[in-house]
């Protein structure tokens, strides 16, 4: 099931990615969104990691190079517009493929047509934010720009077709950049130039090959579970 | 699909009787996370229950629940199994819930608009009502709140922040 540990694995990482900003958030109101994202994802993730073994076995004794995540899902956090950038990128890309297969009949039809309403209002979230950072001050538009330059070049591996996952890719890619675009435009930015997919991109998340920082993340995500096996409260 | 035997009626109508455990004023059977009860030989039953969120925690506590209140009704065999599809969505939520949701202090969810594309969250322009004061006039504060199932709201008439049990 390399399928459902790709799915999952995009969901499970992007979930710790966004608990850590419990404890961090700009206010009250975004730490318990960002927390409730959160949350969505890693139901999401503990269903489809089962689908591929032992959950837990999965989440926290594989190594690095056995995660098939997405780049893009890693990034750091940096600051709120690049978290922000972040969501908008994936919860489009994640809208599109649940909705995808939950008309399907595959394994993943059950889970995505429940998780596709939960995803609906991550990318609500995400585009509502994206559209006050950038149509905002001067500096919250440069940050907002600089975050969707700098994560641009993670989003062509958004659309390199996953192997048993049964869908059109053409249509998810052109279905994403109709709504990305549309929404950086009205939120006053610049769409990002540089290419999505060749020499001067990235992505190889789907092979195994992470970004220097995920092996930071998965250090800390796992370390609790490696110091004491099998505890529990 | 099978008819409900008298025993699977019953035992339906003790585990719907189980309160939610985040919204203990709801049972389960008003929340409408409750599929179906099946007994599979004397003395055991399977419980199928459904999440309102992949992600809700709540589902272990209810889960335990569930299984306490059978073992009480003399059941020793229960198992209770966790059913995604179809999709659990608020518009289960009976009126009654919808009902003591309201007078808990929750704005409750509005019925989907049929002309509305199913899934997406409802049009915010859509008023939501002032579970203290009845007012129509209420902001949006947050999309999500102390539960993922619940935007943070408040009233503008009252000024008083209240919770509201959003769309899905």
């Amino acid at each position: 099931m390399s399928a459902a540990l790709a799915l999952g694995d995009d969901a499970l990482v992007l979930s710790h990615r966004l608990g850590e900003w419990a404890g961090h958030a700009p206010v009250l109101e975004e730490e318990v969104a960002l927390a409730n994202i959160a949350l969505d994802l890693l139901g999401q993730a503990r269903i489809l990691l089962s689908l591929a073994g032992d959950e837990d076995e999965l989440a926290y004794l594989r190594e690095e190079r056995a995660f098939r995540n997405v780049q893009l899902v890693e990034q750091p956090n940096g600051d709120f517009a690049h978290t922000i950038a972040r969501q908008l990128y994936f919860s489009a890309y994640q809208r599109l493929l649940y909705e995808q297969l939950a008309s399907g009949e595959g394994a993943f039809a059950g889970l995505a047509a429940k998780a596709v309403k939960e995803v609906a209002y991550h990318q609500d979230h995400a585009e509502h934010w994206t559209l006050r950072l950038g149509d905002g001050t001067d500096e919250s538009h440069d940050r907002m720009q600089r975050a969707v330059d700098g994560l641009w070049r993670f989003t062509g591996e958004l659309f390199e077709p996953v192997e048993g996952v049964d869908i059109d890719w053409q249509a998810l890619r052109s279905g994403w950049l109709e709504s990305v675009p549309a929404v950086l435009e009205r939120a006053t930015l610049t769409l990002p130039t540089g290419p999505q997919s060749g020499a001067w991109t990235a992505g190889a998340g789907r092979q195994g090959i992470h970004t220097e920082p995920f092996g930071r993340m998965i250090a800390e995500m796992q370390h609790l579970h490696r110091s004491h096996p099998g505890a529990s409260w | 699909m099978v008819t409900e035997t008298l025993l699977e009626k019953e035992l339906h109508r003790l585990a719907g009787s189980v309160p939610d455990p985040e919204l203990p004023v709801l049972t389960l059977d008003e929340l409408g996370v409750l599929r179906g009860v099946d007994v599979l030989a004397p003395g055991k039953v399977t419980v199928r229950l459904t999440p309102t969120y992949t992600g809700c925690p709540a589902i272990e506590a209810m889960s335990a629940d569930i299984e306490r209140v059978l073992h009480d009704h003399g059941i020793p065999e229960v198992s209770v199994v966790t059913v995604l599809s179809p999709a659990w969505s608020t518009d289960d939520i009976s009126a009654e819930g919808r009902r003591k949701l309201a007078e808990f202090g929750i704005a409750p969810p509005r019925p989907h608009d049929a002309t509305s594309p199913a899934g997406g969250p409802v049009p915010l322009t859509l008023s939501v009502r002032c579970p203290h004061c009845g007012s129509t006039d209420t902001e949006l504060l947050s999309r999500f709140s102390s539960t993922a199932c619940k935007a943070l709201r408040r009233c503008v008439t009252c000024r008083e922040p209240f919770d509201h049990f959003k769309e899905l």
